[in-house]
């Protein structure tokens, strides 16, 4: 709190030390251009990635000769160009899902171990060794699913195709290491869990003592209280902390690039190896891009710029529905 | 059931700090027992060691017996849980669950409980309503959220959903501290009517209110501050508002206190 303060307030030049109370307007003025400067700043620079992305993109739409929503397949170098997202929005989409329906419950369930169960030494050091999980850089994490995940959740494969093929998402119809959609999507999960587990913990250590209280002296049990007074007044909280890291999720590109091999098929038998993200399909094809595919692939950027927003927009629009329910007006 | 409780060598602790010492007293069932004395004196520690709910503060630790017709509630076989389903609490701040609407909230106790039939739930609802007299003005929107109600009712519906589960022993702490003085009022007709069918103890600041609700008054002081709090006095409340017997509690009942 001291040093924010102290940031605000532009220290007084040495030699008017006297007349401390008048440069104190001074510093507001110098204080409200740099505020509104860094602000407008903002707006400037996401405009101008807009506008980039937009224009370059519309230069490589306008050259698709197939249906850039549909087409299955990714090659603007060809004669001629015929590029798609399908596969890659579908794939995106997938490993996405699969990284929230596996990291959520548990980073939910950690969260509520560090609140309200966990001795606070204990809880202290997994608090500790989850956001240590964030500092690991994404390479480290793709070159580890790639050399353990990959080899060791082939076992895992072959039991869900057995258990669970009848599902249809889990039979695995073609041969291959597990480089597919699954094993990414387990990958992002472990990757996302940090983000979920902090932002949770600090929403369920917020819950107000008498909301708790409630619960307590009608007799409920630890996990009654957590039912109808942890888990009410955190909801929002949590898809807040949802949506962060389906955020990470939707956007993460080395770990897939160095794990999935990729193709241009759309299959929700999700074991089969294959597949795209529209992350790593950039960061696989730009090296390699002439000027035009460039912007193939940028247009495929701007797609997921716009996914990454219409799930912000979501997840706003859920937890103003909820305002009410939210227990800040108890 | 009202039940009566006996109270004997009681000490709470928060970590090594002692709160209260060695309290014993008697509450009788089926009346009103006002805890009274200055802030910081224990009385509010104190009426949490009755339903348990002191122990769950870190640190919060009790010594002595509270015993409910006969059973020790800080017997070793004993699971607070059960005790708190049996000694009922409302609390400083009304909080009802924000989330839940005004039945949902009614119901809670009953549903955690589970021992009710489910054809029997909208009944002892209502029920519970009408006994905290506040049927008549939420009958026509039990399903809208409980935190939509104004403070006075809010602390009505905790009041409902205490005595839904009908508890042997209603623990109230300050009830009014939050409240105008017509929601006052109206808690006030309300503990009136409640003592015919529970033991009821409340902590209240505000002198006047004891002598209005209570049949017995407790007063309650503390030596200095970082002391523990102690029992000075418990009579009839008539008799501490006329003729105590220590000097003390006609010093703070007159004003003339520290």
């Amino acid at each position: 709190m001291a040093s924010t303060t102290q940031t605000e307030i532009p220290p007084a030049p040495p030699g008017r030390r006297t007349r401390a109370k008048s440069t104190g307007r001074v510093g507001d003025k110098i204080f409200l251009g740099l505020s509104r400067g860094s602000g407008i700043l903002l707006l400037v620079i996401m405009a101008s990635i807009a506008a980039f992305l937009t224009y370059r993109a519309a230069i490589a739409i306008s050259d698709d000769e197939g249906n850039f929503l549909t087409t299955f397949d990714w090659n603007p170098a060809g004669d001629p160009p015929v590029f798609g997202i399908a596969v890659l929005l579908f794939g995106t989409v997938v490993s996405s899902i699969i990284a929230m329906v596996i990291a959520v419950p548990i980073a939910v369930g950690i969260a509520l171990f560090i609140s309200h169960y966990a001795p606070r030494k204990l809880a202290g050091a997994i608090a500790y060794v989850i956001d240590l999980l964030a500092a690991v850089p994404s390479i480290v994490y793709g070159i580890w699913g790639a050399l353990v995940l990959v080899p060791y959740l082939e076992g895992l494969n072959l039991w869900l195709d057995q258990f669970f093929g009848w599902t249809y998402i889990f039979e695995k119809t073609e041969i291959g290491v597990a480089r597919s959609l699954f094993t990414v999507g387990i990958l992002l999960a472990i990757m996302i869990l940090p983000i979920v587990t902090s932002v949770s913990r600090e929403v369920f250590l917020q819950v107000p003592r008498m909301n708790e209280e409630a619960a307590l002296a009608l007799g409920a049990t630890r996990w009654e209280v957590i039912r109808l007074s942890v888990l009410p007044f955190g909801r929002s909280g949590v898809i807040s902390a949802s949506m962060l890291g389906l955020g990470r999720a939707l956007g993460e590109t080395m770990a897939v690039a160095t794990v999935l091999s990729p193709n241009f098929l759309i299959s929700l038998h999700v074991l089969n190896p294959g597949g795209g993200t529209f992350a790593q399909n950039i960061a696989a094809k730009f090296g390699e891009a002439d000027a035009f595919g460039r912007d193939a692939l940028i247009a495929s950027g701007l797609v997921l710029f716009v996914l990454t927003l219409l799930v912000n927009g979501a997840a706003r629009l859920i937890i103003a529905r909820r305002k009410e329910y939210s227990g800040a007006n108890a | 059931m009202a039940k009566r409780i006996d109270i004997s060598g009681l000490s709470a602790f928060y970590g090594s700090h002692k709160a209260i010492d060695d309290i014993s007293m008697t509450v009788e069932p089926r009346s009103v027992t006002a805890f009274i004395g200055p802030s910081g004196c224990g009385k509010s520690t104190f009426l949490r060691t009755l339903n348990r709910m002191h122990e769950v503060t870190p640190g919060g630790r009790v010594e002595g017996k509270v015993l409910l017709d006969d059973e020790n509630l800080y017997g070793s076989n004993v699971d607070p849980v059960t005790v708190r389903r049996t000694v009922g609490m409302v609390f400083q701040r009304p909080n009802p669950f924000p989330t839940m609407s005004i039945f949902d909230n009614v119901a809670a106790g009953l549903r955690l409980n589970g021992s009710y039939r489910k054809n029997a739930l909208a009944d002892i609802v209502e029920k519970s309503l009408r006994g905290a007299n506040l049927w008549n003005e939420v009958k026509d929107r039990l399903n809208k959220p409980g935190s939509g109600l104004s403070g006075g009712q809010q602390q009505r519906l905790c009041i409902a959903r205490a005595i839904a589960v009908e508890p042997d022993v209603l623990l109230m702490d300050e009830p009014c501290s939050a409240l105008d003085p017509i929601s006052t009022l109206a808690i006030e007709d309300l503990i009136g009517e409640l003592k015919e069918r529970f033991t009821i103890v409340i902590v209240t600041h505000n002198m006047q209110q004891a002598a209005r609700v209570s049949d017995r008054t407790a007063f309650f002081n503390l030596a200095a501050v970082g002391m523990p709090g102690k029992l000075i006095e418990i009579d009839e409340t008539e008799r501490i508002f006329s003729n105590p017997s220590v000097q003390a509690t006609e010093d703070y009942i007159s004003g003339r206190f520290g």
